[in-house]
Formats: C-alpha cells, structure tokens, sequence
C-alpha cells in the first residue's frame, strides 16, 4: 500500500435545492474518505444515509436535481473529480473508476448479449479490433469466474442466472481495468450462497489487479474478513472510521453497537433486534447529534452539541460525544 | 423486459391472426415481385370500343374501362402503393424516433420546445396539411409523395418513442451505460433505441394501413399518383364512370385495399399482443 491514499474526499456535501414540495435538503453533509490502492473499504450504513449518493457522486452521476456543493473535493490522485468539465469526467468513467450496480437483472440491457455489452465497455477507453474486443471479452468473462465464457458471451442478460449476471456485470465494470471498483450493494438482490462467491470473485480481483474496492453495503456480516477498513454512515454523516478488526472488537459509537447487535446470530436464539425509529430524513436534521434521537445512551448535551471528531489512533475516529468522554 | 428483438416476429407469427396477416401481406409481397414476369404489361392494349369485359379466362378479374387487364393493374398497382406506404412509414418513424429520442433524453426545455411543436403539428389535420402541399405540385413525382406523407406522419411516433425513452431512462442499465463513461449518442442508439423497438414496431406497423389509405383516398382525388401508372386509388377513380355496369372495375382495386389494411393491422394488433410480457 503507497502512502498517498488514490482516492481523498474532503467534506463531501451533496445537496437537493428547495422545490415546491419541500426545502433544500443535504443528505450527504461533509464526508470525509480515504481510499488507498489494494485496500478495501467498506461504506456501511442503512437506506438513506447517503452511501449510495456519497459512491455516485464519484463518478458525478449525483442525480438530477442534486448538486455536488462546491466545497467538496474529491482528488484522484492529483485530480479533483468535482473540477472536471463532463468530457473529462466520462474519460474517468469506466476506465479508472468502474461501478457495480446492485441489480444485475436491471444493470444490462435486455436486449443486447453480454458480449456485445462488454465489448462495448472494452473498446468505450480504447480502440479495438472486434475479434480482439472478443478475446479480451472472454478472458476477462473466465477472469470473473463465468464457467462457460463462450456461452457467457453469447447470452443475453435474461439467460443467465442472477449470480452469473453479476459475475457480467462484474466483468463489464473491470473492462476499462479501473484503478478503484465501487461495488454498490453487489449482493443484496442474490441468494446468500452466491452472496459469497461474488463477494469472494470481488476480493480476488483486487488483490489479482492491486485495484481499490469501495464496498458500499448495509450488511456489516459480509464486511467482516473482506474490507480492510470500514466506514459507518448515518444520516449523511460517517459517523465512525475503524480498521475492520477494531471495529468488531471494540466499536466505539453508539449507532456502530446498535447495527454489530442488529446481525442475526445463530448462538443466540433471541428475537432480531431492531434500532427504534428510522433514519431521520435530511429535512428533519437538527443541532447535536443526529443519531441522538434513536440513541440509548445518549448524553444530555447530544441533543444541542454537534459532537466532535475524536481520534481514535492509526487514523481511526469516531464522532460522538460518548467517545470524547473516554478518551479523557 | 422483453426478450431479443428478433423473436418479435416470430411470437408474432404464433398468434392466429398475426399469421393470417403475414399469409396475406406475403401473397401480395409475393405477387407483386413476380407478377411482372408473368403478367401482361398493366398499361398495354388500351381499348376504348371494347370497354370494361367481366372475368373472363384471359382476365381473372375482368378488364377496365380501357380494356386493360385488372389483375395486372392490380399487382403492379400493389407494387407502388406497398412501396410508397412503406417508404412514408420508415420516413416518418426515422423522424418521429429522432425526435422522441432526443426530446425523452435530453429532456428540459428541449424536451418541452419539441413536445410542444408535435401539440401544435397534432392539432391540426394531416389531410389539411397534405392538400395544400399536394397543389405545389401539377403531377407530383413519387419521391415528393412518400415526403409529404411520412414528414405528416410521425408526431405521434415521437410522441411514444419519448415516453419509452423516459420509462427506460430510469432503469439501471441506462445508469451502468453511463458509469462506463458512454457517451449520450452511444447510450440512445445502443441502449435506449433497441428497448424501445418493440413499441415502435407496432406503430410502425400500423401506420402502414394509415398511409396505404391516405394514399389510396389522395390518388381517388387525382392528387396521389398520377395515371397512367396505376395504384389502388386511381384505379378505383377510373373506375366512377362505369362501375354501375362494370362493378368489379370498383371492386378489385377496393378489395385490395380492403385486405391490405386489414393484414398490416392483424399483424400490428399481433405484434403488440406478442410484445405484451403478461401475454406470454
């Protein structure tokens, strides 16, 4: 791992303006992330926190009528993602950063097959001959582990089973060979057991290419093992950032503990546990804390006190009041 | 989703009545590539003292007021309304898509500037419109009708093509296509246009019937295509002065027509119940 990180977001602010229908609205609100090449982190967080948002804005895919705010940066190396003008955004499109969407029956064309899908991803960032367009196309169908890549390239989308049409998908996005892959919930419309398997396809690509992987997910049991370091967001916020191992050991924020005891465990033959309430949509956002309302320990000043960021050592930090308390 | 396009037809071809249609257009098709060859020339032998004869051995359908064969004049007849409808209907779904394309996908006061002229074109009468473009011309040549008819023609393709346009824009292989770094041209003529291709078929199809009618009442008018080269129309034109006596002079052009219009719209119908998912 180099120590320039490949990717460096600073205060990352996606806003929605004020409509008819309701004001402004910022359900990502100052992101901080960094991503080093062969490293996976894993964003984790529930519906709305803005995860989804925080991986497209990436790739200035933030949808209409939502702007990435003028302060955020967001460096590829030495690029500014958030300066680019949208000839050169497409040219980082699929070639250094390429996405895997969460639905595979809906992230192909119907009616194209996979192969002519993937050569087109091919030869979107370099010019081809066909059949060397197909070659690679196939190689690159076996590399993701479709067991028939021949057959793989002659199929359309709907022929295929839902795992093998990740594994395309998979392949489609490694076809510019990216330096970072964001994964956006890659196996959350899959069985459980091909959950593995892709997620294990995905591992193996990264550690194969030296690639970064930005594994966004709202399922903390598949971070384990695989992500290097993990995010956790809450209402447009990352509220706490561990090493993996530290994370599962010792979490620090309270919203961190709630979801570690939201995973269902087979030890333990209890009802699911749930966190009480939802996450506040961005309208409802107030002083303090924002995961004070649903919080079981929370302090009186969490309620009025933006809490700060505390350091956690090795980069790790947490932003809470209740760990400011501690590490006094 | 739909399936490949290619099976279109031929899930098309399994309903009854698409396959009736197909059976029908396929004759005409057919005769109208060969009989030609074995046909006496449609404008041969005109003569007026012998005037129209019933169907006879040498004249399946009889002959017309000139004493030239109808089944002939027919077939070749056929052969330019087929030709001209088809022209008009690719013209008009070239445009129509474009349009619908580029205002469904670049949406914003483009979408709106070209959505309001199609309102605008749609309200007033395409007859209207292709009269007085028509009165340009003394003897219009044929290129000038398959114009006129298929640039009257395609506010309402463009129309459906947008609509598709905005339901696809939504779905996630439109948002992988651009995660790739596709460019706009790109994501419409390989994502977009090719899922929409099902629905444009159909209307495609079914703006067939419209302009062979168009045609045939232009060409009754005198305003379509010119005699002596026969349609459909014209032919049913020629034969007001006689038709008391000679009914069939009416009745073969009618008939054609007839059963042309109503096989393309079998198959449309056909088309679209196979393009209908939960009819599968």
């Amino acid at each position: 791992m180099s120590r320039e990180p490949l990717l460096r977001v600073r205060r990352l602010t996606i806003r929605f303006p004020a409509t008819r229908n309701g004001p402004e609205a910022i359900p990502v609100s100052g992101v901080d992330l960094e991503i080093h090449r062969g490293e996976t982190l894993a964003l984790v967080g529930e519906s709305g926190s803005g995860k989804s948002l925080t991986g497209l804005s990436l790739l200035g895919l933030v949808p209409h009528p939502g702007q990435v705010d003028a302060v955020s940066q967001l460096f590829l190396d030495e690029q500014d993602i958030n300066t680019l003008k949208p000839e050169q955004l497409r040219a980082i499109r699929g070639r250094r950063i390429g996405m895997v969407f969460q639905d595979p029956a809906t992230s192909l064309t119907p009616v194209l097959t996979v192969g002519s899908q993937l050569r087109e991803a091919i030869t979107a960032h370099r010019a081809m001959k066909k059949t060397d367009a197909r070659a690679r196309a196939e190689s690159l169908l076996s590399e993701v582990g479709m067991p028939d890549p021949t057959a793989g390239y002659e199929a359309y989308p709907h022929e295929l089973s839902g795992g093998l049409r990740q594994r395309a998908m998979i392949a489609i996005a490694l076809a510019g060979e990216p330096d970072l892959l964001i994964a956006d919930e890659p196996t959350s419309a899959l069985d459980v057991t091909v959950q593995a398997q892709i997620l294990e396809t995905i591992d193996r690509l990264r550690a194969e290419r030296g690639m970064a992987v930005l594994l966004i997910t709202h399922d903390l049991g598949i971070v384990a093992g695989r992500a290097d370091r993990v995010a956790v967001m809450y209402a447009g916020q990352i509220v706490e950032l561990r090493r993996t191992a530290d994370l599962f050991r010792q979490p620090s924020h309270p919203y961190t503990r709630a979801l570690l005891h939201a995973i269902p465990r087979l030890d333990r033959a209890a009802e699911l546990v749930t966190i009480p309430g939802i996450v506040p949509s961005p309208a409802d956002w107030r002083m303090g804390c924002r995961f004070q309302p649903r919080c079981a320990e929370a302090l009186p000043r969490c309620a009025t006190e933006t809490p700060p960021v505390v350091p956690l050592g090795n980069g790790e930090w947490s932003r809470c009041w209740l760990a400011q308390e501690k590490s006094r | 989703m739909i399936g490949p396009l290619l099976d279109l037809p031929r899930r098309a071809f399994r309903i009854p009545s698409g396959r009736t249609g197909l059976v029908i257009l396929g004759l005409f098709a057919a005769s109208a590539l060969v009989g030609p060859m074995v046909l006496p020339p449609p404008s041969a032998m005109p003569d007026v003292v012998a005037g129209a004869t019933p169907p006879s051995r040498a004249h399946p359908f009889g002959t017309d007021h000139l004493n030239r064969d109808m089944l002939s004049r027919v077939v070749s007849g056929g052969r330019i309304s087929l030709t001209v409808a088809l022209l008009a209907m690719l013209v008009s779904v070239t445009v129509g898509s474009a349009v619908g394309l580029v205002a469904g996908y670049a949406g914003g006061w483009i979408d709106a500037i070209l959505m309001r002229v199609v309102d605008a074109a749609l309200a007033i009468p395409r007859l209207f419109v292709i009269l007085l473009l028509l009165v340009v011309w003394e003897r219009i040549p044929l290129v000038a009708l398959i114009l006129v008819l298929g640039t009257t023609g395609w506010f309402a393709t463009s129309r459906l093509v947008r609509g598709e346009v905005l339901r696809l824009r939504a779905e996630g292989f439109i948002s992988a296509a651009r995660a790739l770094g596709a460019r706009p041209a790109r994501i419409i003529a390989r994502h977009l246009l090719p899922n929409a291709a099902g629905p444009l078929l159909v209307a495609a199809t079914l703006g067939v019937g419209e302009v062979i009618l168009l045609e045939a009442g232009l060409s009754f008018l005198g305003l379509g295509i010119q005699a002596p080269t026969p349609s459909w129309g014209g032919m049913v034109l020629d034969a007001r002065p006689v038709m008391v006596t000679a009914p069939w002079t009416a009745l073969v052009p009618g008939a054609a027509i007839v059963l042309t219009v109503l096989a393309v719209n079998l198959v449309g119908e056909a088309l679209q119940t196979a393009l209908d998912p939960r009819g599968r």
